[in-house]
């Protein structure tokens, strides 16, 4: 035996698997009609509580349904429970982000019919770097940052940002209080991501709400008429 | 920190192209875009640790940092990015989020040993 090093050329995408499994997904999204947003934010940025409210309001006039990455606890779960929405927990362990066949394999377990759904909902864990690699089949990925947080974290994670197509800064009534400036921040965004649809809101006093629930009404007519074309 | 999950992938991936044209592995070149989300630093150390125990044991991984290339829709052209935190053309300063190059996250060659039988 001899041997003889040499350089073979492959192009394989690391990420491929997630990628498949992402795509038969969106495939069955599109097929049952159900308009898919997943929600990616750090820790603390008011991600279920977002959620809490939003699929509170749909309720009354949409189905909704929500899975919840969570490291350890079922704390989430439980607040989202009070919605009164169907909620599954997909309990990551030490697993910093959410990946397709975790999404796929909570779907199956909880047998959902997604074909009777209008919304579902998939909440990331607290993370702003690692969910920024895993596509989970969502057609939108809404990217929260709270005003307690500081204008600048979009100059600090512009991957997240540039992985998600619409922005909501949160705790809006407490922007006075912390001295926060929209302007700044919507600068911020802007700069990388430019073009990018940023909304205000807080889930506490309800304020910007209804605009968040017409933004989320209409891309569901429009999925829906594409659909129908 | 999901650099141990894309290491694992990364050798999974190798240890099954090496296995199909029966040969044996001493690197991995893989192609990093600054957008990627995977922090290269990281992703060394544990590539050594996902290898262990597996066929690609002792072999290398060469990272090559792929940087952000943007579209200008007012040059119509493509343009190096000077700043992540700016996604400006470097010319016109018009803003774009047409990103060209910057996300790879690719295995793109391998360099391997070929086994071959002594000649008769």
């Amino acid at each position: 035996m001899h041997a003889e090093p040499r350089l073979i050329e492959v192009r394989k995408n690391v990420l491929k698997q997630n990628d498949v499994v992402a795509r038969s997904l969106r495939d069955r999204f599109r097929a049952a009609g159900v308009f898919v947003v997943s929600l990616v934010s750090s820790p603390g940025s008011g991600k279920t509580a977002f959620l809490e409210k939003i699929l509170t309001l749909l309720r009354s006039n949409y189905r909704v349904a929500a899975l919840v990455g969570d490291l350890a606890t079922e704390n989430d779960a439980l607040r989202l429970a009070r919605s009164k929405a169907p909620v599954r927990q997909i309990t990551t362990g030490t697993l910093c982000h959410l990946e397709a066949a975790m999404v796929q394999n909570a779907l199956e377990e909880e047998e959902w019919d997604i074909n009777r759904l209008d919304f579902l909902f998939i909440e990331n864990v607290g993370n702003l770097v690692c969910p920024s690699s895993y596509d989970l089949g969502e057609d939108l990925r809404i990217v929260l940052i709270s005003v307690t947080e500081g204008e600048d974290k979009p100059l600090k994670y512009p991957t997240i940002f540039n992985s998600a197509d619409v922005a909501v800064v949160t705790k809006i009534d407490l922007a006075a209080a912390v001295e926060f400036s929209w302007e700044t921040a919507y600068k911020n965004i802007q700069s990388v991501r430019p073009g990018m649809q940023v909304f205000k809101l807080s889930a506490k006093t309800g304020e910007g709400m209804e605009e968040q629930l017409n933004f989320l009404g209409a891309r569901l007519s429009q999925l829906r008429q594409s659909a129908v074309v | 920190m999901h650099e141990l999950s894309i290491a694992m992938s990364i050798v999974e991936l190798a240890e099954e192209e090496a296995e199909r044209r029966g040969v044996q592995i001493n690197a991995v070149h893989l192609k990093l875009g600054v957008l990627s989300g995977v922090v290269k630093e990281a992703l060394l150390s544990c590539y050594e640790m996902a290898c262990e125990g597996s066929p690609l044991q002792g072999s290398r991984l060469v990272v090559k940092d792929v940087a952000i290339v943007i579209f200008c829709p007012n040059c119509r052209a493509q343009r190096p990015l000077t700043s992540m935190q700016m996604f400006c053309c470097p010319e016109c300063g018009t803003p774009t989020s047409e990103i060209v190059h910057g996300k790879e996250l690719e295995v793109v060659a391998l360099e391997i040993e070929e086994c071959m039988p002594n000649p008769v």
